[in-house]
């Protein structure tokens, strides 16, 4: 991509991200050193650990928290992925539907996915529980992916139709003079072009599932409980000792699939597939 | 190969504005019909109503005597070029092509279509491109792919929408060569939208003048040229623009801002009960009188001050401005803003010739024949001096002419075949 920022304001830029930089990073370079520290030292105050140790991490890994940290990592793996395809594939239809459409009632789909968007979760939940109790969805993982795709479908409906009103119409027009029905027309043209948004999408609706919490303490008890939860259960060796510690390292361990994520798709996101597609 | 039949085709749009109003147009087997007008004229919508991108009121589209107004795009078998090209950008040039192929499931071999593409490709001058994406190639060559995408099926027809108005003019006017003798060597029916005279004149067997969704008047180049049949096609055809001149009816005289023309019986006749007509002269057909070359017989010569000239090389314009009657004003004025213009001072463009030594500020002695001046009724527009004879007669010559192109690229084919 080009920039047409001068040299001047471009390391402008540069020293103002600074701070903000600093400011994000600071607590998680923190959660990391106090992962890594042995638990007599975990309030001796030093940023650098005096010196490190791997015991929280065997600990939730190989030893007494492994039966809580381990299934929980699964199910929020399961449960996420699976919220994030559903919510995607669906949205890629409804958006797709909504920016090329004209039905009555689109901006009422667009208003109501916002105003869910924005509803309070809390409120949700305790509704939620007594349907789940009674219909037997309580702690399973289709429990828990059928309301985090209240979070993500909104979202993903919305930054997809924007993706799609971007895509030139005489694209599609082409295709179907060229032969092909409306769905080859979607499938072979709109959803290659639509991919950077498409994942895109795909990545937010991953990290509002990953990172949920509210839900996962509710609506679980043993068998489908995700990460965020289960760190609520862990316990220290003895009632005066805190599990800072293993939790910290917990938290590293659901950072890391989100930092591969972002670094992976990274380019996907920002690639500008559609240059040349028209004149331009 | 086939003809397209337009009925009375009417499209209304929801506020039920009429953008495309009753046109009925006959397209023959092979022939190239330009659909040709300024901008909100309807040509685009025709075009997409031929093609099935947009639904058609009422009226019947017939392909080959087949009505078509309700099949989809993919079932009319017509292959068309976008304005912008359209190209899919996450495939190759190659895959570009080949894409009404791939469709097409299992109609073709992959073998066949490798040919088929590298055949479209070779005559596009596309092959050392095919395996580069849409967003690296220059504006003639993506054009040039979009082309390569029309005729690499053998469709029933080609449309073109405004194929060339995102180019340069330079190769504009190469690619205009380029559309022409394709559609020669293919020899296929052809609808081509454009608002530029020069490409409708350049490139159309008939022309197809449209102004606000209403056919004004299809015919050849020729035609349209010689024997407008209204003040609106006989101003958007020809460049510069034909000067349409007020004239006092006085008699058997027409008393034009700079001359005195005396008309013919026949003329006389027609303009009877008009006090006022108004008279259209080409630029190309008012001469340098001091020239001698460009004496014309029972030419009316008069003199007139040059406000402003422009040397062009092989030619040169001189502009000479008059004030108009104020009763046909609003006309010429109305006039000027359909074709696009904007309205300004009224003025008379001479063509002269390159050598001619009238510069700016000079008084010009000009000089025109009058045989060659269209008269037309400033409250209808008709033109009044239309010769149907003449007309029918430009109309034989030019099909005569195209059938003998037709059929001399369907003996080298079969020649070649054979």
């Amino acid at each position: 991509m080009e920039s047409n920022l001068s040299t001047r304001d471009k390391t402008w830029l540069g020293i103002s991200a600074i701070p903000i930089m600093l400011y994000s990073i600071v607590p998680i370079l923190w959660m990391l050193s106090l992962s890594l520290k042995p638990s007599s030292d975990l309030s001796d105050g030093n940023f650098v650990p005096s010196h490190i140790s791997w015991t929280n991490y065997s600990l939730i890994l190989t030893g007494g928290a492994k039966d809580l940290f381990l299934p929980a990592l699964a199910n929020s793996i399961v449960v996420c992925l699976s919220a994030t395809v559903i919510s995607v594939v669906l949205a890629t239809f409804a958006a797709y539907a909504i920016a090329r459409l004209d039905f009555p009632g689109k901006k009422l789909i667009l208003t109501t996915a916002l105003a869910v968007s924005i509803f309070p979760v809390i409120s949700l939940v305790t509704p939620i529980y007594n349907l789940w109790r009674a219909i037997g969805l309580f702690d399973t993982q289709i429990g828990l992916i059928i309301p985090y795709l209240s979070l993500t479908l909104p979202i993903s409906i919305w930054t997809l139709s924007a993706f799609f009103k971007q895509i030139p119409w005489e694209m599609e027009q082409a295709a179907q003079v060229d032969g092909a029905t409306n769905w080859q027309a979607f499938h072979k043209v709109i959803v290659p072009l639509a991919a950077p948004g498409v994942f895109t999408t795909a990545i937010i609706s991953f990290f509002i599932a990953w990172n949920d919490f509210v839900f996962a303490i509710s609506l679980t008890s043993e068998k489908a409980r995700t990460v965020p939860a289960a760190l609520a259960f862990f316990t220290g060796a003895s009632q005066f000792e805190q599990p800072t510690g293993a939790i910290c390292a917990a938290a590293v361990i659901v950072t890391i699939p989100v930092v591969i994520l972002v670094l992976f798709f990274q380019r996907r996101i920002v690639a500008g597939l559609t240059s040349g597609a028209v004149k331009g | 190969m086939s003809q397209i039949h337009l009925k009375h085709i009417v499209k209304k749009y929801g506020d039920g504005f009429p953008a495309v109003n009753d046109i009925s147009l006959d397209i023959a087997d092979g022939e190239f019909m330009i659909l040709v007008g300024p901008s909100g004229c309807g040509k685009s919508t025709l075009l997409r109503m031929i093609v099935g991108l947009e639904d058609i009121t009422s009226g019947d589209m017939m392909i080959d005597d087949k009505r078509v107004n309700d099949l989809a795009p993919r079932d009319r078998n017509l292959s068309m070029v976008f304005q912008n090209y359209a190209l899919y950008p996450h495939l190759t040039v190659f895959e570009n092509i080949a894409f009404p192929l791939r469709l097409a499931k299992g109609a073709h071999s992959e073998d066949q279509i490798r040919e088929r593409v590298n055949k479209a490709s070779a005559m596009l001058e596309l092959d050392e491109h095919l395996e580069r994406k849409p967003a690296n190639l220059s504006g003639g060559q993506r054009q040039r792919v979009a082309m390569g995408r029309a005729i690499v099926r053998s469709a029933d027809a080609f449309l073109f929408d405004e194929p060339l108005s995102n180019l340069d003019a330079k190769l504009r006017g190469q690619m205009r060569t380029e559309i022409a003798r394709m559609q020669r060597r293919l020899g296929i029916t052809t609808v081509y939208v454009t608002h530029d005279q020069t490409e409708a004149m350049t490139l159309g067997d008939r022309v197809a003048v449209l102004k606000k969704g209403i056919l004004q008047q299809c015919a050849s180049p020729r035609e349209l040229y010689d024997q407008p049949v209204n003040l609106f096609v006989a101003g958007f055809i020809g460049s510069p623009p034909m000067n349409f001149l007020p004239a006092r009816v006085e008699g058997t005289t027409l008393k034009l801002p700079f001359v005195d023309v005396p008309m013919t019986p026949d003329l006389a006749a027609k303009v009877k009960g008009l006090d006022i007509v108004i008279c259209g002269v080409r630029p190309e057909h008012l001469k340098d009188a001091s020239l001698g070359d460009a004496k014309i017989e029972g030419g009316a010569s008069f003199s007139a001050a040059v406000d402003v000239t422009e040397w062009l090389g092989n030619e040169q314009y001189a502009y000479i401005p008059f004030e108009a009657d104020p009763s046909v004003k609003a006309k010429l004025d109305e006039l000027d803003r359909e074709l696009d213009g904007e309205g300004m001072r009224t003025q008379m463009v001479v063509n002269l010739d390159a050598r001619s030594r009238i510069r700016e500020g000079d008084d010009a002695q000009l000089t025109f024949d009058p045989a060659l001046m269209h008269v037309f009724d400033p409250n209808s527009g008709d033109c009044l001096t239309r010769d149907e004879d003449k007309a029918t007669q430009l109309a034989a010559e030019s099909e005569a002419d195209r059938k003998r192109a037709l059929e001399r690229v369907r003996a080298r084919e079969a020649a070649l075949a054979g």
